[in-house]
């Protein structure tokens, strides 16, 4: 066995520059019905840039598994094109597929197979020959090393999760799709899965999670598509996204209340509370002049007198919430 | 090719056989070294000789066919149902395999698993009752042939079963009763005339005689049609394992 080597090391293959402008996913007009009529894609056109983590948000049933499952072979498209590092996901499946690691949704696993008999089973399936050292660095990062010799039916929900990124992990691929890879995960281990998934970005593989939950997808991405009945309502950089759609509030919580606003606030995009309390101004937190400092001066000058104030980001989950009700 | 998938498959479904020696090996031995022992020893020294052959070394290639189908087409399902079953089989659909490649690891490891069983028979069964071969190659070859075909119908039916029942319906309602009306047990010129031409509708029968043939020279069909049935058989097999994968029948949707 080789010495430890570190989560830095790059897993995947060396990136030639000249195809860093290419995107390593490329899907064009894919569409998916299955045999019962139920049509689960919509003509869907995205791309997938080298290095990055996007995330595919969606409710449930919107086609984010289907989508991921016939990129990854297990589904086949009824119409449309994929293209995966260069490769034609049906034409040239071998080569496709040479690059891709797929962490399923379901926690499945052969039961009586030890950690490591399982991870180098996935390696030597994917035609690659074996590696003892690979398959140690994996384990080590994904720190499954001490449980390498565990049978798989001995293992917690994370730890098995864990066991199925190693899988995918075991053959080098540049590309790792994560199918909600939280799901029904605590809070602790979701934290501990975000690390793994940055680490291994940051070792030069693209990343493309699925996710439900907007907070991971806040988290961790650095674009995001929304997807929704089959089709693609939006894709942005999730800065982009949060300073577009984002909004601010700011909130005055105030000693005395008020039964209406004062004449010498009003036309300032303030408004008052039910309770008459609280005063909220939104504004764009991006803008240089967001006129909290005149507001504030004014709200002095009316005499009010303010007890305590906060500040509010409006979530991706607001955003989300809000495009898919549009939809 | 992708050589290291298909020793994967291989080997992973050789070392299942392994783990599981008792359930997987052992059983099926002892299970028909007993038919030799109540069939062959005891019942069988007041049958007289059929065709020159004691009743007990007359039984036996029946009795290891009746287990190499058997053997074969469970073994092969299991493999195949079980990761369909359990999710597993999503690893083997995104990985760059071909279907060919997917066969032959499957297939492959649940006929070995199968000669050797039958290897194993014949070596307990030496033990019971005078054995000789008199065409050594040709039963090696019916040996491996019938393994290599039943193990195909038996993937077939591992990808056709959604549940545990259906797995157990070909080999317990279609393949046991064939094999013991398909001369295991008797001479075809033992039945009536009716039932001699009725029985010949059963394909099992000509697999019997062909390899029990290559035991003792003597057979109820013509080698040529025994041959003739494996590979008709064989490639049936071949076809509907093709048509599925092509399709995506029940694992590709």
């Amino acid at each position: 066995m080789t010495d430890t080597p570190t989560a830095s090391q790059p897993t995947a293959a060396v990136k030639s520059p000249a195809a860093h402008e290419a995107p390593i996913i490329q899907i064009d007009g894919l569409d998916k019905t299955y045999a019962s009529g139920y049509q689960a894609l919509k003509s869907i056109d995205l791309e997938i840039q080298r290095g990055e983590i996007f995330a595919l948000l969606g409710p449930n049933g919107a086609g984010k598994t289907t989508l991921i499952s016939i990129i990854c072979g297990l589904v086949n498209p009824t119409g449309g094109r994929v293209i995966a590092d260069g490769h034609d996901i049906v034409h040239d499946y071998r080569a496709a597929r040479a690059t891709i690691g797929l962490v399923p949704q379901e926690l499945t696993s052969e039961a009586f197979e030890t950690v490591w008999n399982t991870v180098s089973f996935s390696r030597g399936l994917f035609g690659k020959p074996p590696d003892p050292a690979h398959i140690e660095r994996v384990l080590r990062d994904l720190a499954l090393w001490d449980k390498r010799n565990n049978k798989l039916i001995t293992l917690s929900g994370g730890m098995k999760r864990r066991v199925l990124i190693a899988k995918a992990l075991a053959h080098e691929p540049r590309i790792l799709f994560l199918d909600e890879p939280t799901a029904g995960v605590d809070v602790e281990l979701r934290r501990d899965m975000w690390n793994v998934v940055r680490r291994l970005r940051e070792s030069g593989v693209t990343i493309i999670l699925t996710t439900h939950y907007i907070e991971e997808a806040e988290e961790m991405a650095d674009r995001i598509g929304v997807i929704s009945h089959g089709e693609i309502i939006l894709v942005r950089e999730k800065q982009a996204l949060m300073r577009q759609l984002g909004r601010k509030e700011l909130m005055l919580q105030l000693a005395t209340p008020l039964a209406a606003l004062p004449e010498a606030l009003a036309g300032r995009g303030l408004t008052l509370d039910d309770a008459g309390r609280q005063l909220v101004y939104t504004y764009d937190a991006q803008q240089d002049a967001t006129g909290i400092a005149e507001l504030l001066r004014a709200v002095d000058a009316a005499g009010l007198e303010v007890t305590d104030l906060q500040t509010r980001q409006s979530s991706l989950e607001d955003i989300f919430v809000g495009l898919v009700k549009e939809h | 090719m992708n050589w290291y998938a298909i020793r994967t498959i291989y080997r992973f479904e050789m070392a299942r056989a392994r783990r599981t020696l008792l359930q997987s090996i052992v059983s099926p031995v002892l299970s028909t070294s007993l038919y030799f022992v109540v069939f062959g020893g005891a019942i069988g020294s007041r049958i007289t000789q059929i065709d020159g052959v004691s009743y007990g070394a007359f039984i036996v290639p029946g009795l290891i066919m009746l287990m190499l189908l058997t053997q074969s087409v469970s073994n092969a399902s299991f493999a195949i149902f079980f990761p369909k079953f359990s999710g597993t089989i999503y690893e083997l659909l995104s990985a760059p395999v071909s279907h060919f490649e997917i066969v032959l690891g499957y297939v492959g490891a649940a006929a070995t698993k199968s000669i050797i069983l039958g290897l194993l028979i014949l070596g307990t069964a030496s033990l019971f009752v005078p054995l000789t071969i008199a065409h050594p190659l040709w039963m090696v070859l019916f040996l491996a042939l019938t393994a290599v075909t039943f193990s195909l119908l038996g993937f077939i039916i591992g990808i056709w079963a959604d549940n545990f029942e259906k797995l157990q319906l070909v080999p317990l309602l279609v393949i046991t009763p064939l094999t013991f009306l398909g001369g295991t047990f008797y001479a075809i010129d033992m039945l009536p005339p009716l039932w001699q031409t009725v029985t010949l509708a059963n394909p099992v029968v000509y697999l019997v005689s062909g390899f029990r043939w290559s035991f003792f020279g003597s057979a109820d069909v013509s080698v040529a049609a025994s041959v003739a049935m494996i590979l008709l058989f064989l490639t049936a097999c071949l076809g509907i394992v093709a048509w599925i994968f092509r399709t995506g029948y029940r694992i590709r949707p």
